[in-house]
């Protein structure tokens, strides 16, 4: 649907992404990242490296600036100094919403407050992205969100509205939603803090489903057990700053920094 | 005898110090005071007739007589201000709408223009805006060879759109900012435009709220029609006047304006009590 792409026929994509090779692998790249809201600084600093296919966790303590990188990494929040990229998307030279489009329709996120509409119904919204953003017909992607809904386990939910659903539940749609984009990246934003114990099992399961199968994912979370249990790569942060990363095992079985030992000693 | 030192607080507002709590109390409280006073304008139209029939001169037609003789005619101009009121609704409503939008604009010189605008056509007097409307617009334009006449109704109508669209613009931009910005960063994260977002997604959640006070100057409109009456349109108060002067009987002013009173209460206490009603039912969720 080549009308629905103006960035196609303005030519204007062309100055956010790159033609080198070395973008496509790894998929997500970010470079020294620095960003401040106001005089506080949030993030001082940020490098990461991300493959298609990894699942990538970033624990650390609150006001690290763990959501703030996720959010940098769509767009939501821009950035003061460094550069980002995402497959082709250089995300650090798009000056506004209108050109961070394409990016958005490869990179999907997900809210810690689910954040679904409240005034159209679980089918609903999953649909509207792919119909109005990606102009896919609509019976095609019906199809394609009744499929979502069942492996999300709420095939009996698609009239519901957002308000009639429980809060495990409204996140599991919100994760079908993201998901009908076909994103190649999707963005997990502290998604189980607001849910009770019980609830945040089944979102968990869901999530560790689309890991197994492959797709990229950055998942901010307090969940320990969760990220050693999914994750290819655990990057603890603290003050705006990478302290350490590596394999799950490196990261919780054998600490390097003082720091890193600290914190998983207090939340373990 | 009262000393200068004494409190008149007959002369006080009801509401002076007795700010009531928000509660549905309240509302059935506002609605009874309103349907009281249609019983009172309904006795005063009562009285005024009895009043009028023992001053009359002429017995052989009595006040009741007249004024179903009139009413016809009376309908015909009340009709009138209904349709005034219905486009000029429309218009406001629509233009509104955009303006409102233009309030929250992403470019300075767009936000600062709307700002003037609304400003300016919140805080003039209506029928100042009325009479602009009137001199400035021409009786008639000429478009590639045709006459289109421009009546005064017409005029009258766009002038009282005007206020409505800025009172409306107001509406809109209050509802669209009163939804949360998490809505907004949820769709800019599916890649909406933000037309898109505004149209698909932010704006079906305003209705609601928009909805109560919309219908609420749509009433104040409605009252507000009789105005044209002085810029020449034949609308009901101007019909009213000739039918007065017609019947050359000053006992029948407070009659038949009575009369006028009762229609147009009639006629907005309903959307009123729906208004009030609608409130109180989107408060409660």
């Amino acid at each position: 649907m080549i009308f629905f792409e103006p960035f196609l026929l303005t030519g204007k994509r062309s100055e956010y992404v790159m033609t080198t090779t070395h973008s496509l692998n790894p998929l997500i790249q970010i470079n020294d990242v620095h960003k401040a809201f106001g005089s506080v600084g949030v993030l001082h600093g940020v490098s990461m490296m991300i493959n298609a296919g990894e699942a990538v966790c970033i624990i650390g303590p609150s006001g690290s600036g763990k959501s703030t990188l996720l959010r940098c990494i769509n767009g939501l929040t821009p950035i003061d100094k460094g550069e980002i990229f995402v497959g082709p998307h250089a995300v650090h030279l798009m000056p506004s919403d209108k050109e961070m489009i394409p990016l958005r329709k490869d990179v999907s996120i997900v809210f810690q407050q689910y954040n679904l509409f409240p005034h159209k119904t679980t089918l609903e919204n999953i649909m509207m992205a792919p119909v109005h953003v990606l102009g896919q017909s609509k019976d095609e992607v019906e199809m394609r969100a009744r499929e979502l809904l069942k492996k999300v386990r709420l095939t009996d939910k698609e009239k519901s509205y957002p308000g009639e659903l429980s809060g495990g539940q409204q996140q599991r749609v919100a994760i079908a939603r993201a998901l009908a984009m076909q994103p190649q990246v999707m963005l997990f934003d502290e998604v189980t803090a607001a849910l009770d114990p019980e609830t945040r099992k089944e979102v968990l399961l869901t999530i560790r489903q689309l890991v197994e199968e492959g797709l990229t994912s950055i998942l901010v979370t307090h969940e320990m057990a969760f990220a050693r249990e999914i994750s290819d790569k655990v990057y603890f942060t603290e003050h705006g700053l990478i302290v350490e990363y590596g394999s799950p095992q490196q990261i919780f079985d054998d600490p390097q920094k003082k720091r890193t030992r600290e914190f998983l000693e207090q939340v373990l | 005898m009262k000393t200068a030192g004494d409190k008149m607080d007959v002369m006080l507002p009801l509401s002076i110090g007795t700010k009531q709590a928000w509660s549905k109390d309240r509302y059935s409280a506002g609605s009874q005071v309103t349907f009281k006073v249609g019983i009172c304008l309904l006795a005063l139209l009562v009285t005024s007739i009895a009043f009028a029939q023992v001053q009359a001169r002429d017995l052989n037609e009595s006040v009741l007589d007249i004024l179903i003789k009139w009413t016809p005619l009376m309908a015909k101009g009340f009709s009138f201000n209904l349709l005034i009121s219905a486009l000029a609704m429309l218009i406001g409503t629509v233009a509104g709408l955009f303006l409102g939008f233009a309030r929250i604009s992403l470019m300075a010189p767009v936000r600062g223009t709307s700002w003037i605008m609304v400003q300016f056509f919140r805080n003039s007097p209506w029928l100042v805006l009325l009479f602009l409307v009137m001199f400035l617009m021409p009786f008639e334009f000429h478009f590639a060879g045709y006459t289109i006449p421009f009546p005064d109704w017409i005029k009258a109508t766009l002038g009282l759109a005007l206020p409505i669209m800025a009172n409306f613009a107001e509406i809109v931009r209050g509802a669209v900012q009163s939804i949360s910005t998490t809505q907004w960063e949820a769709a800019r994260s599916l890649a909406f435009t933000r037309r898109q977002i505004l149209w698909q997604i932010i704006l079906p959640q305003c209705v609601k709220r928009m909805l109560p006070p919309w219908m609420n100057w749509y009433a104040i409109l409605t009252m507000a029609t009789t105005l044209a009456s002085i810029v020449g349109v034949s609308e009901v108060m101007t019909v009213v006047g000739r039918i007065i002067a017609a019947e050359g009987r000053t006992e029948l002013l407070i009659p038949i304006y009575s009369y006028i009173l009762l229609w147009f209460f009639i006629y907005c206490y309903p959307i009123a009590l729906i208004t009030k009603r609608l409130e109180l039912r989107f408060a409660e969720r």
